[in-house]
């Protein structure tokens, strides 16, 4: 992968928006910003309702994504283009469940809607209606996805990188500092994880830095490159910004997103458990 | 828009809508909730800004969109941060001394 085929820039996307065989899909754990205004043509996907299993702590399985594509219209030969706020953090997580269940072509809007508010480009708020399909997911490829307990044997052996904050990660705070403060789940961070917040892969726009800029930044932070990589932060969502980055941008061979990320690891029963601003030991 | 109950804040990193009251479950004994406006020169409230909340070292920390009031608002602790607000009407920075409980600030955007 790379950056030619994983990501499209706003002007190809402006250019492409009625070309036939190319979905555009806003992605958004809050769809008010689609209904209140979207790129013309794009359909929605909401993380929370449509991605989500309702019941187990877990996303749709194999037989309720294709469902759900094919109720939104998109076909398996179709080229997926996702965007959306929160700086692609929810469109990169729909990108990677679209990796995970096999879709050939997708793709994300660099700089998704905040580089397009910035631009001032046009909104609609007409929705489009798109005939049903049939669309046929694959297995889920488990080779981008880690579980908690490859994570736990990970450390001190594989790259372990923790994409939130510098004060999440040494345990100041628990959460993103636009939400509450108050969580059940111990603060720090996973012993010999490195801190590579994923906003540091992200130009002020929303745009993705370019690949020198993006190689140095997990260098200078100690990432090796011969080994085999697991990225995780609170939910899953900021780290499938930085499982993107490693694995579609720079091309990275063995990357996985640990979605069950903080939330999980900081909830288990005996695990260790770094704080402060330097990994830790193993 | 959904208000920010307990139990979509635990399901996701969105940031919640900007101009609903602060949750019953917070805790301003224990929170340091930054918020304010974001306004032009003329004194214009600014929706659909960016705001980004650093921390004392300049790194970015969290970033919301303001409500269409121009409201944002974050929950830090207590210490140094810089907001900086992008939006179509220009950019503007702040330095903030935030203490636990509410801290109350505007912040101005201009084109340079």
């Amino acid at each position: 992968m790379s950056r030619d085929t994983a990501l499209v820039s706003a002007d190809w996307a402006e250019q492409n928006l009625e070309t036939p065989g190319i979905v555009f899909v806003e992605v958004d754990e809050d769809t008010t910003a689609y209904d209140g205004g979207h790129i013309p043509g794009a359909i929605k996907i909401d993380w929370k309702q449509d991605l989500q299993d309702p019941v187990r702590r877990d996303f749709v399985n194999q037989e309720q994504f294709s469902a759900l594509l094919s109720e939104r219209g998109i076909s398996n030969d179709d080229t997926v283009i996702l965007y959306g706020g929160n700086n692609n953090w929810f469109a990169a997580y729909a990108y990677w469940y679209f990796k995970l269940y096999g879709h050939e072509s997708v793709k994300l809007l660099d700089g998704g809607r905040k580089k397009w508010e910035l631009d001032a480009r046009t909104y609609t708020k007409d929705v489009p209606s798109r005939e049903k399909t049939n669309y046929q997911a694959k297995a889920p490829d488990l080779e981008i996805r880690a579980f908690r307990d490859e994570v736990v044997q990970a450390i001190g052996v594989k790259n372990l990188v923790d994409v939130r904050s510098p004060d999440e990660f040494a345990g100041r705070l628990l959460a993103p500092a636009h939400l509450p403060q108050e969580q059940s789940q111990r603060a720090g961070h996973i012993p010999t994880a490195i801190s590579v917040p994923w906003s540091k892969a992200a130009n002020e726009d929303g745009t993705f830095k370019s690949d020198e800029e993006l190689a140095k930044i997990y260098g200078d932070a100690g990432l090796d490159g011969s080994k085999d990589t697991i990225a995780y932060c609170r939910i899953g969502e900021r780290s499938s910004h930085s499982w993107f980055v490693l694995k579609e941008l720079l091309g990275h061979e063995n990357v996985k997103n640990y979605d069950g990320s903080w939330t999980e690891y900081g909830s288990l029963i005996g695990v260790p458990i770094a704080l402060g601003d330097e990994p830790g030991k193993a | 828009m959904t208000s920010p109950t307990a139990a979509n804040i635990a399901a996701g990193c969105a940031a919640p809508d900007q101009s609903a009251p602060l949750p019953a479950s917070v805790d301003l004994q224990k929170e340091t909730v930054i918020t304010g406006v974001v306004r032009t020169a003329e004194g214009e409230l600014v929706g659909g800004a960016y705001v980004r909340l650093l921390d004392s070292s300049g790194e970015f920390t969290a970033e919301v969109v303001t409500s269409p009031e121009g409201v944002f608002r974050f929950f830090a602790a207590p210490g140094s941060w810089t907001l900086r607000a992008l939006s179509r009407f220009g950019n503007g920075e702040l330095a903030v001394d935030a203490a636990r409980g509410v801290n109350e600030v505007a912040l101005g955007v201009a084109t340079v």
